[in-house]
């Protein structure tokens, strides 16, 4: 998928993650904050780069701001940020494909 | 050398003749030399002890560069008397070398991270650690490993001359002009002050500070005039709306009171739940909840609690008015509502940290204590407790009383959800060991109770009273199971805290940790 | 991923709690309070501008989180709105046990949501029919059409009056005694008899008034109601105690059970059982009662 603008899903409660995607200048720039750093960060960053490329995302600035989400969480306001930006969160979406 | 509960102490801790943790009780028996204060006489009757300025009375009692000074947390996050004194010692007189030896330190204590970043403070002695101080000496920025002592500990660590105290500074609600302090009928008040007891009576100098003067003599003293050197007014010693809380609510979070029934539970079924039984709570969600559930146990089977102990608030004063209670004995206070009963209740005394928790002295409180309901920020399968550390790794906890209550009580009881956020609470390894899993007993969770195989009594009791239990690996792995397994922190070689068994001997270290960051891309 | 055991359409459901499906602290482990079902919520809980969020958190969720024996339902938006079709799909990509059909009036609704999880099952490869259903009454014309509504699906296991919205319509406000809606939730307690579903009563939302939610509890036990709707897990408990049965109730039905077995075997139809005349009559309720005794830990025989 092509990130077309920016958009952002999730939010800063404990337990959530905000994520934001904004087009990016060819590959992937993540930037991470998590609360969880130390112990998750390396995991945290998997999950993010996987979900990412399951999605085909290749261009794109990424940025996590995490509160300690589970990585199911985490894969769903990836997901949900990466669909507002391309205008096709609201119907359609590939469960089960794609998103899984 | 590796210690009773598999931690790696380095070499060139144990001088000086520390020993690494070797189990519960292992000093029983020996004999320590108290250390003497050298106190200065005052034979010529004085009128007043009133000084105009913390300056002042810190040059009287000699004040310089190098020395120890101590304090007290019973004013909480709402302390400004360190902040005030360490001000005055370190921009106005220049000192340097400083030690801090403080029953506990916390969030307000903020401005003293900037004095350890400037080497001025070189050394902590404290409980507690939070906040901005913690992350500075996790960073490894102070001089010295601080040393992390419980509350029993710390007496025993003073008494014993370990630490040399040269001026004890008092934070006193209220104090009349020679230095009778008590922790009532002020401004700012806080009930007990069972932990600055120790400090007035072992320091070479004692200065109290107060913001409420009153007519000589104030009776009956917690700290007494026959100790004090000089008073000091300031305009304020805290901020009362942070001293106490109004009152410890008990928590309406349904996880919570989940977890207090089954706390209560597991003690009613236990023999030692019976009339005139000893109790000590924390004040956390679950375990102050744990009141509420045990009273109806109480009820039930119509039998009264003997005695209470430890930081008091408001539903265990409620249960002494009650009657359901015969004596509440206090080491500190938690909300105004302990605050207004200490030695005004029938029944409801103060108590020195010594008399609370010390292992070294005759006979603590702690050791005649039946239960015990404690928390954790996390706990391993070998029952083993951290209660300083996040599991992040940097310092944020306070051992406090602890590993007191739980090396004393018959039956140590943990209460802890399984996961706070994307942390394990149950876990392999704690990042430090500050309660050693020979002295826990239980832990109940929100997906389960275990029960400590060193206790088959007690594991005998739970399936008598057909109460559930499982391993406390099956705990940990369903933790893991839902928040994945953490990566091991990494840490650097430096030793930035010391973590003192109550009995002195060394169980863990907590060592300057590598942050992760995330590779470039 | 965690495979779930087809649900069953008919299996004890006294309390469904609702959980907001966009909030990730709350959906993780709603399981742990004990709850027969819970009802994770697309509808009012979540925000417009959210709707597609809480979609993809569901659906992690309901993939990812071991619920075990809970009952996972879903509670939909409208159809009156855009997003009921996309919610189907995801509860039936995710595996959710069941949709809660929100402000159902007709059999005609039931058969359009029908319709769309039939094709949502075709098209991600899920068991035909394994999708339950259930419908929320909320207005007069809900529930003067509830036996249609309860007899419109095979797939429908039960209905739920929903009381915010219908107290609204009915131009009255909650009262103790519960006359605001005695009418209302005889005429579906008798519907969802006729057609053989069960029947679920709406939430009561005061949480500081124990007495009310109490005798509320009883009223709904008196009248029939299989379970109710909650909005927090500390309202469990007793909804669990007022609907468990009494102990010699269980050893009645224990008597009785055991009785029939025996003498269906030796081809008796009518018995007695302490004096009392039996026939197969009597056995769907005895063995009910057995099944709420043992979810109440109350009954560890082998007799369901």
């Amino acid at each position: 998928m092509e990130i077309l603008k920016p958009a952002m899903a999730g939010t800063l409660e404990s337990s959530d993650a905000q994520v934001t995607v904004e087009p990016g200048n060819g590959k992937i720039q993540l930037s991470l904050q998590s609360s969880v750093m130390n112990q998750y960060g390396r995991q945290i960053r998997e999950t993010v780069l996987e979900t990412l490329e399951r999605l085909e995302v290749q261009s794109a600035k990424v940025t996590v701001v995490d509160k300690g989400a589970l990585d199911c969480t985490l894969k769903a306001r990836v997901e949900c940020a990466v669909f507002r930006s391309c205008g096709q969160s609201a119907a359609n979406i590939p469960w089960g494909g794609a998103v899984r | 050398m590796k210690n009773a509960v598999g931690r790696d102490i380095p070499e060139y801790l144990l001088a000086n003749g520390k020993e690494v943790y070797q189990g519960k009780n292992y000093m029983d028996g020996k004999y320590i030399q108290k250390a003497s204060p050298r106190t200065r006489r005052y034979e010529t009757p004085q009128e007043s002890k009133l000084v105009d300025s913390i300056r002042t009375a810190m040059e009287q009692c000699g004040a310089k560069s190098g020395m120890t000074f101590s304090f007290h947390h019973h004013l909480r996050d709402g302390d400004f008397v360190v902040n005030q004194v360490m001000k005055v010692a370190i921009e106005e007189m220049g000192l340097e070398d400083i030690t801090i030896a403080a029953s506990s330190l916390g969030n307000a204590h903020d401005p003293i991270a900037n004095y350890i970043e400037q080497g001025k403070v070189v050394g902590i002695q404290t409980s507690g650690i939070r906040g901005r101080m913690g992350e500075v000496v996790s960073a490894g920025k102070l001089k010295t490993p601080a040393i992390i002592r419980s509350h029993g500990g710390r007496p025993r660590a003073i008494e014993g001359g370990e630490v040399h105290i040269d001026i004890a500074f008092i934070a006193a609600p209220t104090s009349d002009c020679v230095g009778n302090c008590r922790g009532i009928g002020g401004k700012s008040n806080c009930g007990s002050m069972g932990y600055a007891m120790t400090d007035a009576k072992y320091a070479d100098h004692v200065v109290v500070v107060t913001d409420c003067l009153v007519d000589f003599p104030n009776m009956p003293a917690s700290v007494e005039a026959i100790d004090v050197d000089a008073v000091v007014v300031v305009d304020s010693i805290g901020n009362p709306k942070k001293i106490a809380s109004a009152a410890a609510r008990i928590s309406q979070n349904p996880r919570d009171l989940m977890m207090a029934e089954n706390v209560a539970k597991v003690i009613a079924a236990t023999p030692w739940f019976k009339e005139g039984f000893s109790f000590q709570t924390g004040v956390g969600g679950p375990s102050l909840a744990a009141n509420l559930f045990l009273e109806k146990y109480m009820d039930e089977q119509g039998i009264k609690m003997g005695w209470a102990i430890g930081g008091i608030c408001g539903p265990m004063v409620e249960l002494l008015k009650k009657g359901k209670v015969g004596k509440v004995i206090d080491v500190q206070d938690f909300d105004l509502d302990a605050v207004n009963s200490i030695n005004q209740t029938p029944g409801h005394y103060e108590m020195s940290a010594s008399q609370y928790a010390n292992p070294a002295n005759k006979g603590a409180f702690v050791n005649k204590l039946d239960f015990v309901v404690l928390a954790a920020l996390e706990i391993d399968t070998g029952f083993n407790v951290n209660v300083l550390t996040g599991s992040d790794g940097v310092l944020r906890g306070a051992p406090g009383g602890h590993p007191d209550t739980a090396a004393g009580s018959k039956v140590c009881i943990i209460v802890t959800p399984l996961t706070r956020g994307r942390m394990a609470t149950v876990c392999e390894h704690v990042v430090t060991v500050t309660t050693p899993g020979d002295c826990v007993d239980v832990l109940v969770t929100d997906y389960g109770i275990a029960v400590n195989p060193l206790r088959p009594d007690l594991i005998e009791c739970l399936d008598k009273a057909g109460i559930p239990h499982v391993t406390i690996e099956s705990l940990k792995e369903k933790a893991y199971s839902l928040v994945g397994r953490p990566d091991d922190l990494q840490w650097e070689d430096k030793v930035v805290a010391v973590l003192e068994a109550r009995d002195g001997t060394i169980l863990d270290v907590v060592r300057k940790i590598k942050p992760y960051t995330i590779p470039e891309d | 991923m965690i495979p779930r055991p087809k649900p069953e359409r008919f299996r004890l459901r006294r309390t469904m709690m609702f959980m907001n499906a966009q909030k990730p602290g709350l959906i993780k482990d709603a399981y742990i309070y004990g709850c027969d079902s819970i009802m994770l919520d697309l509808e009012d809980a979540v925000a417009e501008n959210q709707k597609d969020a809480a979609r993809f958190s569901l659906y992690h969720a309901l993939k990812t989180i071991d619920y075990g024996d809970t009952e996972v339902i879903v509670r939909i938006n409208g159809l009156d709105t855009p997003h009921w079709q996309e919610d189907i799909r995801v509860c039936v990509a995710g595996g959710a046990d069941g949709i809660r059909i929100a402000k159902c009036e007709s059999a005609n609704d039931v058969h359009t949501v029908e319709a769309a999880v039939e094709k949502a099952e075709e098209e991600f490869g899920v068991e035909k029919g394994r999708t339950l259903l259930m419908a929320a009454l909320e207005s007069p014309k809900g529930i003067l059409n509830a036996y249609e509504i309860c007899a419109a699906s095979d797939r429908l296991f039960g209905v739920a009056i929903s009381g915010g919205d219908f107290r609204k319509c009915m131009q009255t406000v909650f009262q103790p005694d519960g006359v605001d809606m005695l009418a209302a939730r005889g005429q579906m307690l008798v519907a969802a008899r006729a057609a053989g579903v069960q029947c679920f009563d709406t939430v009561f939302t005061d949480l500081d008034n124990e007495e009310g939610f109490r005798a509320e509890v009883l009223q709904n036990k008196a009248m029939g109601f299989d379970g109710k709707s909650l909005i927090n897990p500390k309202q469990i408990r007793l909804v669990h105690q007022v609907f468990a049965p009494t102990e010699k109730e269980v050893i009645q039905a224990e008597k009785i059970v055991r009785a029939y077995r025996e003498q269906s075997a030796a081809g008796v139809g009518v018995f007695t059982v302490d004096g009392k005349m039996i026939d197969i009559a009597f056995i769907p309720g005895a063995e009910r009662t057995l099944k709420l005794a043992r979810a109440c830990g109350m009954y560890e025989g082998d007799l369901v």
